[in-house]
């Protein structure tokens, strides 16, 4: 299986830039499961497509997430728009991942 | 001190740390193949301990390793290991990966988080530089993230299962732990998980920091237990072992220098190679430059010195000792001898012993002075100074180098020639200076209290300083009392005035006898003469007397013959009598009845 698997989820017309997102996950460990799954529903609900989604297993691609500087999984990188942005956990506390991206809640 | 722990059947495999020290401490290093925990509180040493390991295993064995700081940066790393001489910097580049596993704050921390991945990519790190060892510094800084005490656990777990099955050679994995209370939560589980738990502490004991080291558990060895002293030094990290109980010195019956030689005279010839010598006495009794006399005579004999100061600066010491005729500049040009000076109050009696020891494995001196070495116990607590002076003598002695150190004591009373630091029962030879105060001097005064295995001498001498060094003047004795300065020289001065009185009085006795003898001979020469004189005088009178009675009796017969009247003869007795009268007016001499005796018999 392939390790990286960059999603475009339909990107839609729209003046906001697109968000650039690299997901580090090891991949089979319940964290990392959750964490691709809150952010699925973060990336649905609030970024309505327009976003570039890049996930990385760093059991198959260690020296990838070495040179990036992770240090526990899963992790997730923001590298666009900036700030430059880094969440490390398994994104359970929506909140703080939305404030951390820069996202403002607006589907309630 | 050796906690055994029986019905291991065969030693288990261990790997030198390379740690001065550590090794002895442990038996042989730490547990191959096994996981090591190194537990204490901020600045105890964790990380150099750690570090240090790494960087040994790198130069002395060319083994590669990893080391994750979950504390510092790469950088903070490289600057805070820069005092020391490990060449991390270049070995940082090859043989040890820097891993840096510091959650920067700028992450946001959003649920949990697993080490998997940290752990997939060691394992690849690992097998790209075939490393043996792998340091996970300050692991607990990560885990308390997870503000889950089961969470923790579960990766100490995912830990120990991932180091299982990488064969490594060893683990080290340090963690804070407070003596107050755990930052990790389950402290306890890493501490039964590892097979090796050296605790390290950093405490304060009368405002100096001491590091401190013990072994907690060794898993299927022996080990030493107790504390003992850390100290770092250009090395990094030392351990002050524990002292082997059985002495095993040798005894030597070659004899150096004590400095001068009226000095070793008064010590039967000198001191013993490899014995340690003792000065006591107040300050000012010039312990310092018999020290230095010490060290000059070593030099001249061409063995390396070393010279350790303490509060005094090693250029004042040189410079101080020139004035009474010390030199030793030349030799610490040369190398030869290598001065160093150490400030008491910085650090504990325990690393100015584990200063000592690199300064001797760097200069391998064969006569050593520590000027004065009772200031450690300044210092930290006495009873720590003491033990330090006692392992330090021994240790100077297991060197087979020829020690001398000072000390000061507090009074200045004969009571108080023993020290604070107990040292004179294991000295060989003790040298106690003291002041004489009298007639308004202080005088210095050496005596030899104890020198063993020699013939000493018991007498107290007068320490003088002159240009030329030290001198020892011997001591008159009045009275019971010493005479030293002033009274001695008095005495010396009262003696010369003495002897040069005899003298004198010989002299003049033998001039006035001289003179007498001259004054005899001269009358015996004016007699003579007199004498002469006389004969002279007399053979002249007796011919011119001889005539004159010839004269008169021609003149009488002549007379008669003329007169014609008076019978020859009758007249002569008239003439007789009245020659010895004129005689006498015209001589005005004393020796009338001589002359007188002498006219007589001539008439007769």
């Amino acid at each position: 299986m392939a390790a990286k698997r960059p999603r475009r989820a339909m990107p839609s017309v729209t003046s906001t830039p697109v968000m650039v997102m690299v997901l580090y996950v090891a991949d089979g460990g319940p964290n990392s499961i959750q964490a691709q799954a809150n952010l699925d529903l973060i990336c649905k609900e609030h970024l309505n497509g327009n976003f570039l989604l890049e996930v990385v297993d760093v059991l198959q691609f260690p020296k990838r997430a070495l040179a990036d500087g992770i240090v526990v999984t899963p992790s997730l990188a923001k590298s666009s728009p900036a700030p430059a942005v880094r969440i490390a956990g398994n994104l359970s506390d929506q909140g703080s991942v939305l404030r951390a991206l820069g996202i403002t809640a607006k589907n309630p | 001190m050796t906690a055994t722990r029986k019905g291991t059947p065969q030693p288990l495999p261990k790997i030198r740390t390379g740690i001065a020290g550590f090794d002895e401490l442990s038996l042989g290093g730490l547990p191959r193949g096994r996981v090591t925990l190194l537990k204490g509180g901020a600045g105890s040493g964790k990380t150099v301990f750690a570090l240090q390991t790494l960087v040994n295993a790198a130069r002395m064995r060319h083994e590669a390793g990893i080391f994750v700081s979950f504390e510092e940066s790469a950088r903070q790393i490289l600057a805070s290991s820069a005092s020391f001489d490990w060449g991390l910097p270049a070995l940082a580049k090859g043989k040890i990966f820097l891993l840096e596993a510091n959650l920067s704050p700028d992450v946001v921390q959003s649920g949990a988080f697993d080490l998997g991945g940290l752990l997939a990519m060691l394992q690849a790190k690992k097998e790209e530089i075939d490393a043996r060892w792998i340091v996970f510094d300050g692991i607990d800084v990560l885990l308390t993230l997870l503000q889950d005490p089961r969470a923790e656990i579960r990766e100490i777990h995912r830990l120990r299962d991932w180091l299982a099955a990488n064969a490594v050679d060893a683990a080290i994995i340090t963690a804070k732990v407070d003596g107050v209370g755990s930052a990790l939560m389950n402290y306890g589980f890493l501490q039964f998980m590892a097979d090796c738990v050296v605790g390290l502490e950093r405490r304060l004991e009368w405002g100096v920091a001491l590091h401190r080291i013990e072994i907690g558990k060794y898993r299927g060895s022996d080990f030493v237990a107790g504390e003992f002293p850390v100290s770092f030094g250009d090395g990094g990290m030392e351990i002050d072992g524990p002292e082997p109980s059985e002495i095993r010195q040798l005894a030597t019956a070659e004899r150096v220098s004590a400095g001068f030689e009226r000095l070793d005279t008064m010590l039967g010839g000198g001191l013993f190679r490899g014995s340690s010598t003792l000065i006591t006495g107040v300050p000012g009794t010039s312990k310092t430059t018999l020290s230095g006399k010490f060290a000059e005579a070593a030099c001249r004999r061409g063995e390396r010195t070393l010279f350790v100061s303490f509060d005094e600066g090693a250029e004042r010491i040189v410079r101080n000792l020139t004035s009474v005729g010390i030199e030793l500049k030349r030799y610490v040009k040369s190398g030869l001898l290598r001065m160093y000076s150490g400030r008491t109050e910085s650090v504990g009696a325990e690393d100015h012993l584990v200063k000592l020891k690199s300064l001797i494995r760097e200069h391998r001196p064969r006569c050593l002075v520590i000027d004065p070495l009772s200031a450690i116990a300044k210092t930290g607590g006495i009873v720590a100074a003491r033990a330090v002076a006692n392992r330090f003598i021994y240790m100077a002695k297991d060197e087979k180098i020829t020690v001398l150190v000072t000390a000061i004591n507090s009074g200045d009373g004969q009571e108080d020639e023993s020290t604070d630091l107990q040292i004179s029962t294991i000295a060989d030879t003790w040298i106690h200076l003291s002041y004489l105060i009298r007639s308004g001097e202080r005088n210095r005064a050496l005596t030899i209290i104890k020198s063993r295995g020699t013939w000493h001498s018991n007498q107290v001498r007068e320490l003088i300083l002159s240009e030329a060094g030290p001198l020892l003047a011997d001591v008159y004795t009045a009275g019971g009392e010493v005479l030293m300065g002033t009274l001695r020289w008095e005495k010396e001065d009262e003696e010369r005035t003495r002897e040069l009185q005899r003298r004198a009085a010989f002299d003049q006795q033998r001039s006035a006898l001289e003179l007498a003898e001259a004054e005899t001979l001269a009358r015996i020469r004016v007699m003579e003469q007199e004498l002469a004189r006389q004969h002279a005088e007399l053979a002249l009178y007796s011919s011119g007397n001889e005539a004159q009675i010839a004269s008169s009796s021609d003149r009488d017969k002549e007379m008669r013959r003329i007169r014609s009247a008076d019978p020859t003869g009758g007249r002569t007795v008239t003439g007789k009598r009245t020659a010895p009268a004129r005689r006498r007016a015209t001589n005005g001499s004393g020796k009338v009845a001589k002359r007188g005796k002498a006219e007589s018999r001539n008439g007769s």
